[in-house]
């Protein structure tokens, strides 16, 4: 520095000197800074640029696989929904069509048994009663005369008639009371009817509302395979609410398995030993963890041969026979797990009322060691855990399934927005580093302002004296 | 690729082999027996209960008298290394401290107080013992009183070890001298901490929190 003041024997006259120097060198300097300021500010706005259309061009790539992916696992829930509903159209039909002849006869039954009944009480009219009116009046008319002889016969057919009539109207009578009991017999029958005409409506009706089902799933499965916007929206949209759902059960899941471990954890201590060590952690943590892994894994595998969830494609394409009996054994060893961590709490609860005692008595209070007589309702209860959470577990296979199926998707969407804002953020690097070398070549004339001034205005007087120029010469 | 498989199957049985833990602790405590100091063994019997409550499976425990000539093992009067299992830890735990009342009621008062033998004896088992944290723990006016032979002019190596002297009472000689008391503290603390001891004086008994 003292160098550069001292090239004169006045240091400002140096300074001065130097100052007009530098700016004399800028100012010569000057478009060729300018163009390289500006070509590089351009340089690093298309390197950025091409970054950027590098990252849209993956997001739009990741954006079609996540489609892909989407509708794909659209078809399939809706493959699976279709054909379950199928399924039940087929179980209805199945049982309805297997009962039918026997619907059939029991209708041809009672509608014969009816015409049968209807044809015996067909009502008989009573005799006419005219003639017996004649043999009233001829009678009348020979006890008037004074006529015994024809009146005395008369009389006779009188009474004969009209005992005949007695037992005819009797006759009548019954027949008429058999006909009503007929009559009243055929009241079930007609219920019957109608009964087995209201199920089969409900089943129609059932199987009406079926087929609506299967009509709108078909739609939307149409929809699918077409890959129509509104179809990846929809399923994105679900896809993103099975995902919070699903996490938040798994959640609560965690929330079970923990208790559970901490159930058992302790008394495992008892089984492999309460020191030991393996890898830094207690061996008898890893064993309790151990077997609630493997307690969720056979749960994992039950519902899988169940068919209720679908994470391994071999097992739900095992023939049935395998598959069944791969669910006995699934759940046998489930069962027996279950019964392993309900005596472990049992031991969990012995162990610290024991521990409770010894402490007692280290600490000399005997008394406390006295037994509670409703401990037994917390044993229970412990018991009852250990033996129900792992069944309970067992259920975490359908949350995870969709967790990790609706994981593709919400993994591609993050994947989306990063990319989307990492292409944003190049563009504007871009532009900014292009805006910043046109703030840096004005920066650059801000100490040459002496020189630009004295420019500009040379420029301007030579160019009035040009314009003088041009009007006193036409 | 072999030698990697190797290596691998190799580092995987060495995390499943069960290492012996060595955050065990050991304990060894010497109960003065001697002269008037007999009277104050109630609450040695306190201390002990207190520290078999705060001792886990695999720590180790022993009790000794400190009598005429303490550096024998007849003077332990009960050594214990607890199980592994939880549920023997607690019976182990009771049948020991069914064992220190019966010392308790039956223990007679020493005409002499070797404190230097009983520590030597405390450093033997422990160092048998190898536990993760070694403690001996002294029940004593810390006024050692030889008989006449014994020679206990020896160096200890007490690196690793905590040497803690509890219900350090004052004589009645120390009442007319301080200087006395104090340079007995003074001597066992040098004597301890020159051997690659600490050294702790524990005289509150109700704070007994930070002994183990």
């Amino acid at each position: 520095m003292d160098f550069l003041l001292s090239i004169t024997p006045w240091p400002v006259l140096s300074a001065l000197l130097w100052i007009v120097l530098i700016v004399a060198a800028l100012y010569f300097a000057r478009p060729t800074a300018h163009k390289l300021i500006l070509k590089m500010g351009v340089s690093v706005q298309r390197l950025f640029r091409t970054a950027s259309l590098s990252v849209t061009k993956a997001e739009a790539r990741l954006a079609d696989r996540n489609r892909e992916v989407l509708l794909a696992a659209g078809r399939e829930a809706k493959e699976r929904i279709v054909e379950r509903e199928f399924d039940r159209i087929n179980e209805t039909v199945r049982k309805d069509l297997a009962n039918f002849s026997v619907l059939h006869r029991s209708l041809s039954e009672s509608i014969t048994r009816i015409e049968e009944d209807h044809a015996t009480a067909v009502d008989v009219p009573p005799d006419p009663p005219g003639w017996v009116k004649a043999v009233e009046a001829v009678a009348a008319l020979d006890s008037k005369d004074n006529r015994v002889g024809v009146g005395g016969i008369l009389s006779n057919i009188h009474e004969s008639m009209m005992h005949a009539h007695k037992e005819a109207m009797t006759a009548y009578r019954r027949a008429s009371r058999k006909r009503h009991s007929l009559l009243r017999k055929m009241r079930p029958e007609w219920r019957r009817i109608q009964q087995t005409l209201d199920n089969v409506g409900k089943n129609v009706d059932s199987l009406l509302g079926r087929s609506a089902t299967i009509d709108r799933h078909m739609q939307e499965y149409e929809d699918i395979i077409r890959g129509e916007d509104r179809a990846v929206s929809i399923l994105s949209s679900s896809s993103l609410v099975y995902f919070f759902v699903s996490a938040l059960v798994l959640v609560v899941a965690v929330g079970g398995a923990t208790i559970n471990f901490s159930l058992i954890a302790r008394p495992m201590a008892e089984m492999v030993g309460g020191t030991n060590l393996i890898g830094g952690f207690r061996t008898a943590d890893i064993a309790a963890l151990v077997i609630i892994m493997v307690e969720i894994s056979m749960g994992l595998f039950l519902m899988e041969s169940l068919r209720i969830t679908r994470l391994f494609p071999v097992i739900g394409a095992l023939p049935d026979k395998t598959r069944i009996r791969m669910i006995w054994i699934t759940f046998t060893i489930l069962f027996l797990l279950a019964t392993v961590e309900a005596g472990l709490a049992f031991m969990r609860e012995v162990l610290l009322h024991d521990e409770l005692a010894t402490s007692a008595i280290l600490r000399g209070d005997a008394a406390a060691v006295t037994t509670n007589e409703y401990m037994w309702i917390t044993t229970a209860a412990q018991m009852g855990m250990g033996f129900i959470l792992p069944f309970a577990l067992t259920f975490v296979a359908i949350p995870l399934e969709t967790f990790v199926h609706s994981l593709r998707t919400v993994i591609g969407l993050v994947a989306i927005g990063l990319l989307r804002v990492t292409s944003l953020l190049l563009r504007l690097l871009g532009n900014g580093a292009r805006y910043l070398s046109v703030v840096v070549s004005q920066i650059y004339d801000l100490p040459l302002f002496i020189p630009l001034w004295w420019a500009a205005r040379d420029a301007e007087s030579r160019s009035s004296r040009n314009d003088s120029l041009r009007k006193v010469m036409p | 690729m072999r030698r990697l498989s190797i290596a691998v199957a190799c580092a995987l049985l060495a995390a499943c082999t069960s290492s012996s833990t060595p955050g065990n602790s050991g304990v060894y405590m010497l109960i003065d027996t001697s002269g008037t100091y007999r009277e104050e063994i109630n609450k040695a019997e306190q201390i002990i209960r207190y520290t078999l409550s705060r001792l886990d499976a695999t720590d180790s425990f022993a009790v000794a008298r400190i009598d005429t000539g303490s550096f024998s093992e007849k003077d332990i009067v009960a050594k214990i290394t607890f199980d592994d299992r939880p549920s023997m830890v607690n019976q182990q735990k009771r049948q020991f401290a069914e064992q220190i009342s019966m010392f308790v009621k039956e223990a007679k008062s020493s005409p002499y107080t070797d404190i230097t033998g009983g520590l030597l004896q405390a450093v033997e088992f422990l160092n048998e013992k190898q536990p993760g944290k070694k403690k001996v723990l002294i029940f004593s006016d810390l006024k050692e009183d030889l008989e006449e032979g014994y020679i206990r002019d020896i160096d200890f190596d007490l690196d690793g070890f905590d040497i803690i002297a509890l219900n350090v009472t004052k004589l009645r000689s120390d009442n007319v001298d301080p200087r006395e008391y104090l340079a007995r503290l003074d001597e066992w603390q040098t004597k301890v901490e020159s051997s690659g001891g600490n050294w702790r004086v524990i005289n509150d008994l109700d704070g007994l929190d930070g002994l183990l």
